[in-house]
């Protein structure tokens, strides 16, 4: 793998002494933008006749960690390692069974959908499965303005257009797309149509959701260097899941490696490449194809 | 969408042919009081049973064969030779008011009174069947589309909230959907007109018909836009929409309508003959449309005696035609429609 150019880690000091704290906490100081604490989202798993709850799936199970401003965490694991489900829980997709969820200092997890509201401008997410992510009955146009009249009411329909137009050059595409239909652009052009609809309200925080996997590996880099230039524009900050180890370290300052609901690993970026510590981590190292 | 899928019906032929017998048949129905020459409720006493007048060219100009009644017991006529009254078109005939609006007396064709043109046919009373199956089918062709549509809003909102919403609304919403599929419709059609009735005039029966039908009809669409709702809920536009902060009634109307809107178009089509035949089924047994209103089922009722068949009357039984032909149109058109929409073809093409 190549190893490009990382951003400076902020706080990278405080982050070398508890790097290695599996389900600790890493540098949860000063500049951190989300902060979660004993994350359990569980599954209740009903059985009988009368639908009793006889045990549960643990899907995520006492995770902890946090992210700092401008910088991109991420998430690594199996299928089925629970890492979409936090991913989830932070925008309140699913209900965690406990825990905390902290964003800017404030508890999100107990909010009320009300309260919660203005967070959903800050905090927006991309999301794997570039065919499924766009409603195939609308239009780029209605796709892209869909956030924009809910977070910018007061915005005239010629000025959301314009701003519409904006967010489509912003992700490499060409402003007259905006007419057309999902099922005109490829899976590659529909990721960009997907970001840019992350993009529409200005948030400071994207949950990617595998936001490469179901795409080329030429087309992989090309979103991945556009998230990348994206967060140095906008100073975006990122939590990126993947299933793949060597996107995950190319894109990341610091990686969390989940297996079973919980994480086993976090560490920076290249102290995981470099030197894995978790079997499991090594195992994962060892299924990424070398050139 | 709604022109794609015109494009589409129009390119196969039997589309093409189930449209345009469905569009002659409700233009039919619009214009009925222009086209009809007489009102539903004229009666002739002297010309009961009449056969369908023969229609002849007479200077160049049609005319109508006139009969005479040789035996009123076997309800004989005889065509009276070289007798007939002249076709006079777009000609005054009785009043009526246009779509109940615009008062008009002028009328397709007419022939001087006392003489009468019978197109199909006269029934018991000497009533010119035609211009009652003109005036059936604005009830018998409207009843499957109002009742549709208010199923397909009740089915839409509570198969799309109970799928949306999940949990105990869908829990509710389902037990009452499953109550209303386990009594038998015909019973249930009867029951529910019994305890309606009493609150309405007989004018108003066919208010109180689309009523009973729509409350029946729903339980079945929520069910299956239920199903597609739960499937629908899990896509990830659906999540990005709750993402981004979107109400639940948004996500309803901007994310699932539109997607559904295809199956809604087809099952719409699909059903509607239930309706024309349920309106048939309960004006036959006497529960529906009322004199001196007029349905098809009604003349079907009408037309029970014994004596259309040893008589061989056949152009009483014109209205089954008629709800035949109008059901199999339907029927074919919903399948064209399903064939077109299917989202396996769709993925072909794409």
């Amino acid at each position: 793998m190549v190893a490009v150019d990382r951003r400076i880690q902020p706080a990278g000091e405080e982050k070398k002494q508890d790097k290695r704290h599996s389900g600790g906490l890493a540098a949860a100081h000063g500049s951190s933008l989300l902060e979660v604490k004993n994350l359990k989202v569980y599954f209740p798993v009903y059985s009988g006749l009368l639908r009793r709850v006889r045990g549960h799936i643990r899907a995520v199970d006492d995770v902890s960690f946090s992210v700092l401003a401008g910088t991109t965490v991420g998430l690594v694991g199996e299928s089925g390692s629970g890492k979409t489900t936090i991913g989830r829980a932070l925008v309140k997709l699913i209900k965690p069974t406990s825990g905390s969820i902290r964003y800017r200092g404030v508890d999100t997890a107990n909010l009320s959908k009300r309260a919660f509201f203005p967070y959903r401008k800050k905090i927006q997410m991309i999301f794997q499965d570039p065919f499924h992510s766009l409603n195939p009955r609308m239009s780029v146009g209605q796709i892209l303005g869909e956030p924009l009249g809910i977070h910018f009411p007061h915005l005239s329909p010629s000025s959301r257009v314009e701003r519409s137009a904006v967010l489509l050059e912003q992700v490499g595409l060409k402003p007259e797309y905006l007419r057309r239909y999902p099922h005109e652009f490829s899976g590659g052009q529909r990721q960009r149509i997907g970001i840019a609809r992350a993009l529409a309200v200005e948030p400071e925080f994207i949950i990617c959701d595998e936001p490469v996997s179901a795409l080329d590996v030429s087309v992989q880099a090309a979103i991945i260097n556009l998230l990348q230039d994206l967060q140095e524009q906008l100073g975006l900050t990122y939590l990126f899941i993947a299933h793949d180890l060597a996107v995950v370290e190319h894109m990341s300052d610091h990686v969390l490696v989940m297996t079973q609901g919980r994480i086993v690993e976090q560490a920076s970026a290249e102290d995981i490449y470099s030197s894995p510590q978790h079997p499991y981590t090594q195992k994962l190292l060892e299924a990424v194809p070398r050139l | 969408m709604v022109k794609h899928l015109l494009q589409e019906i129009l390119r196969r032929p039997l589309g093409m042919l189930c449209l345009s017998v469905l569009g002659l048949l409700y233009a039919c129905t619009i214009f009925s009081q222009f086209l009809a020459p007489y009102l539903p409720t004229d009666q002739d006493l002297e010309k009961a049973y009449h056969p369908p007048t023969r229609i002849v060219l007479k200077d160049w100009r049609p005319h109508v064969q006139i009969y005479e009644q040789v035996d009123p017991a076997a309800a004989r006529y005889e065509p009276v030779h070289g007798e007939t009254a002249a076709i006079s078109f777009f000609a005054p005939g009785r009043e009526y008011r246009l779509w109940g609006l615009i008062p008009a007396e002028t009328r397709l064709f007419q022939v001087e009174e006392p003489h009468r043109i019978y197109l199909l046919g006269s029934d018991g009373t000497g009533r010119d069947v035609f211009s009652r199956l003109l005036y059936g089918a604005q009830v018998s062709l409207s009843i499957g589309f109002i009742g549709i549509c208010i199923t397909m809003t009740l089915g839409f909102l509570l198969g799309g909230v109970a799928g949306y919403f999940g949990g105990r609304v869908d829990f509710l919403a389902m037990r009452l959907v499953e109550f209303i599929i386990a009594v038998p419709s015909l019973y249930l059609l009867i029951a529910l007109r019994g305890a309606l009735a009493e609150h309405f005039e007989p004018e108003q029966m066919y208010l109180v018909i689309v009523i009973i039908l729509s409350l029946i009809g729903w339980a079945g669409a929520a069910r299956i836009i239920r199903g597609m709702a739960l499937s629908l809920r899990e896509r990830p536009f659906i999540l990005a929409s709750e993402v981004m902060g979107q109400s639940s009634i948004k996500v309803l109307f901007r994310h699932f309508l539109p997607n559904l809107a295809s199956y809604l178009l087809v099952a719409a089509t699909l059903s509607i003959p239930a309706y024309i035949l349920a309106e048939a089924a309960l004006s036959f047994l006497g529960l529906g449309i009322q004199e001196p209103g007029t349905s098809w089922g009604l003349m079907l009722q009408q037309a029970q005696e014994l004596k259309v068949f040893t008589l061989n009357l056949w152009w009483l039984l014109t209205p089954g035609a008629a709800i035949f032909i109008t059901v199999i149109t339907f029927n074919v058109l919903g399948d064209v429609l399903r064939d077109i929409v299917d989202p396996r073809q769709q993925m072909i093409k794409r």
